[in-house]
């Protein structure tokens, strides 16, 4: 009965990301065909799990390459810091070359199978005790022989033959589509009850990459495509999105946001563990937000991430020292780190690895991106939306604050789709705007949503001078603000003067 | 000039023995006592095919004359054999 069947069980693989998007890796003793086209990344993900299986979990590994010679592989992972030589040498992986010698042509008489290959492989499975096997492009097999069922009926059993001796295996398949069939000669009929799919496809002129378990028999996984990158640090790594939203704690510890009165605001401060989203149109002090949230990080003595997206390394510090904040020297006392990418340089999943990566190393207590709009341009949206909740979501699994600006096209009112892709997953948003009030700009600061705690309501001016900002009163008498039209609710101009502010502000 | 083989098997099969009942009738009668045969099971000595790259069982290696040349099936086919070892039959034409 099928509420009786046992859940396959799963080998990990070591794979960062891959065993929460299979909740647990891959099917264990079982065979898993990773389909892919030209340079969608099938080898270097077959090759770490490899890897990972030796580093990580102690498991030695068979690697059977029907493509490649074993030289120019060696040669062609070297770049990701593999040594497949020493691996070798030291009997943790074994390799077997069953890739065509070149120029040689063998004659075909009469019938045969491909019982010698299974026996090099199993004989290299037990020289080494391997755990794990992969067999790197199986398509260039075909060629070889004139029959290509001998070929499919001859993978079938190796792929039974690698189940009884207990390995996990994955066998790499070229695709000449993203779309359409598995893979070529129709190899994952026959041999896999579990078919993951890499693509590698063009979107808006940017490269990106994703990974689909197309089913596991038996066992449960994600469904869906998800975004991965490959670079030389860490090989293959899976953006898990919605696997990695769930487990997130909140807490009541409140943290100081820099601006004393903002934290009246908001209760009494925001909370450690939540992201801010503070929204203007440029000029409307965004950035000064954000260097007065670093700086409480750093008068606290707890180190910030600064993220800058728009800005140079030295405008971000240029612009804190013109509101008296040393960043430089917090950043010689390793309180505050400040990474500056221009958006354009690379993909957006390559930002999110990257940005995990520096969050990771520095261990920061809060970050900052300015501006997370900013990123919207190297990208499509989905992929602006995957990165946003990537990273929204990786700060807040590490439980520290996180605050990002967005920068509203319109000066006045107006939203973006930084607001409207993140809105729901920030726990405070923080509106800075311009309000024209008798043909005068002033500023006006409101707190949209804070979760889990009241907030004011009030619309309150600010102002900007050399030492940062000032909230000041609500405005009062006038509707509209955020709309980016405001209206005036008083009769004559002795009301506007006598009641425009309780109390008025001081001129500055 | 010696023929030198050497033929792959994988035990005791059905292929296997095919093949050498098939190479050991191809020597007697074209090569006429001119050969050196191994007969190398892969289960006992999958080195050896590790090294000469053994796919598939049965499979003949012509070492010597040279150019090295494998022939892969249990040997059916004789005028394909004969062709893979550059030996040419009583029937051979000479256009």
């Amino acid at each position: 009965m099928a509420t009786e069947r046992k859940e396959i069980e799963k080998l990990p693989t070591g794979i960062p990301g891959f065993d929460q998007i299979t909740t647990g890796g891959l099917p264990k003793n079982r065979t898993t065909v990773v389909a892919g086209t030209a340079g969608s990344g099938k080898t270097v993900l077959a090759l770490q799990f490899l890897f990972a299986g030796v580093h990580e979990y102690g498991q030695a590994g068979v690697f059977v390459t029907f493509e490649e010679s074993p030289a120019d592989l060696m040669q062609n992972v070297r770049s990701f810091g593999w040594d497949l030589e020493d691996l070798v040498s030291q009997k943790k992986i074994a390799v077997v070359d069953a890739s065509p010698e070149p120029g040689e042509e063998a004659i075909q008489s009469g019938t045969f199978d491909l019982s010698a290959l299974l026996a090099r492989i199993e004989n290299a499975v037990s020289s080494v005790k391997a755990k794990r096997v992969i067999l790197d492009a199986v398509g260039a097999l075909f060629p070889q022989f004139t029959d290509s069922n001998i070929v499919r009926r001859e993978l079938h059993r190796i792929a039974a033959g690698l189940r009884r001796l207990g390995v996990t295996t994955i066998i790499t398949l070229e695709r000449t589509d993203e779309e359409g069939g598995v893979g070529r000669f129709g190899v994952e009929e026959f041999v896999a009850d579990n078919v993951l799919i890499l693509r590698n496809r063009l979107e808006q002129e940017k490269r990106r990459r994703t990974i689909e378990i197309l089913k596991f028999r038996g066992a449960v996984h994600q469904k869906g495509e998800y975004p991965f990158t490959v670079d030389s640090e860490a090989g293959v790594t899976i953006i898990p999105l919605s696997a990695i939203e769930l487990k997130q704690r909140s807490s009541i510890i409140r943290v100081p946001s820099g601006v004393p009165e903002l934290d009246k605001m908001c209760g009494g401060g925001m909370y450690r563990d939540s992201i801010i989203l503070v929204s203007g149109a440029t000029g409307a002090g965004k950035t000064l937000t954000v260097t007065h949230y670093v700086k409480a990080a750093i008068d606290a003595g707890q180190r910030a991430l600064l993220f800058g997206a728009e800005e140079s390394r030295e405008q971000l510090t240029r612009n804190a020292a013109s509101w008296g904040v040393d960043f430089e020297k917090a950043e010689r006392e390793g309180l505050l780190r400040i990474v500056c990418r221009y958006p354009e340089i690379m993909g957006l999943e390559d930002h999110l690895l990257r940005m995990r990566r520096d969050i990771d190393e520095f261990k920061p207590s809060r970050i900052a991106v300015d501006s997370m709009s900013a990123y919207e341009r190297a990208g499509s949206r989905k992929s602006f939306r995957e990165f946003v909740i990537g990273l929204t979501s990786h700060i807040k699994h590490l439980e520290i604050t996180g605050l990002i600006t967005n920068t509203t096209p319109m000066l006045m009112g107006g939203e973006s789709i930084t607001e409207t892709h993140i809105s729901t997953i920030t726990d405070t948003i923080i509106l800075l705007r311009y309000v024209e009030l008798h043909g005068e700009m002033r500023r006006g600061l409101a707190i949209l949503k804070m979760r889990g705690t009241q907030h004011e309501k009030d619309i309150r001016e600010y102002v900007i001078d050399s030492e940062g900002m000032h909230i000041k009163a609500p405005f009062r008498g006038i509707h509209g603000i955020l709309t980016g039209t405001p209206t005036y609710m008083f009769t004559r101009e002795r009301d506007n003067l006598a009641d425009m502010f309780s109390p008025r502000p001081e001129q500055g | 000039m010696t023929y030198r083989l050497r033929l792959y098997i994988t035990g005791r099969t059905s292929h296997s023995m095919r093949a050498i009942e098939n190479l050991r009738d191809i020597c007697e009668k074209e090569l006429r006592g001119q050969f050196e045969v191994e007969v190398i099971d892969v289960l006992e000595n999958p080195a050896l095919a590790e090294n000469e790259k053994i796919l598939a069982t049965p499979t003949l290696v012509k070492k010597l004359p040279e150019p090295v040349r494998k022939i892969i099936g249990d040997l059916s086919d004789r005028q394909k054999v004969l062709l893979g070892l550059d030996v040419f039959g009583p029937d051979k034409n000479n256009d």
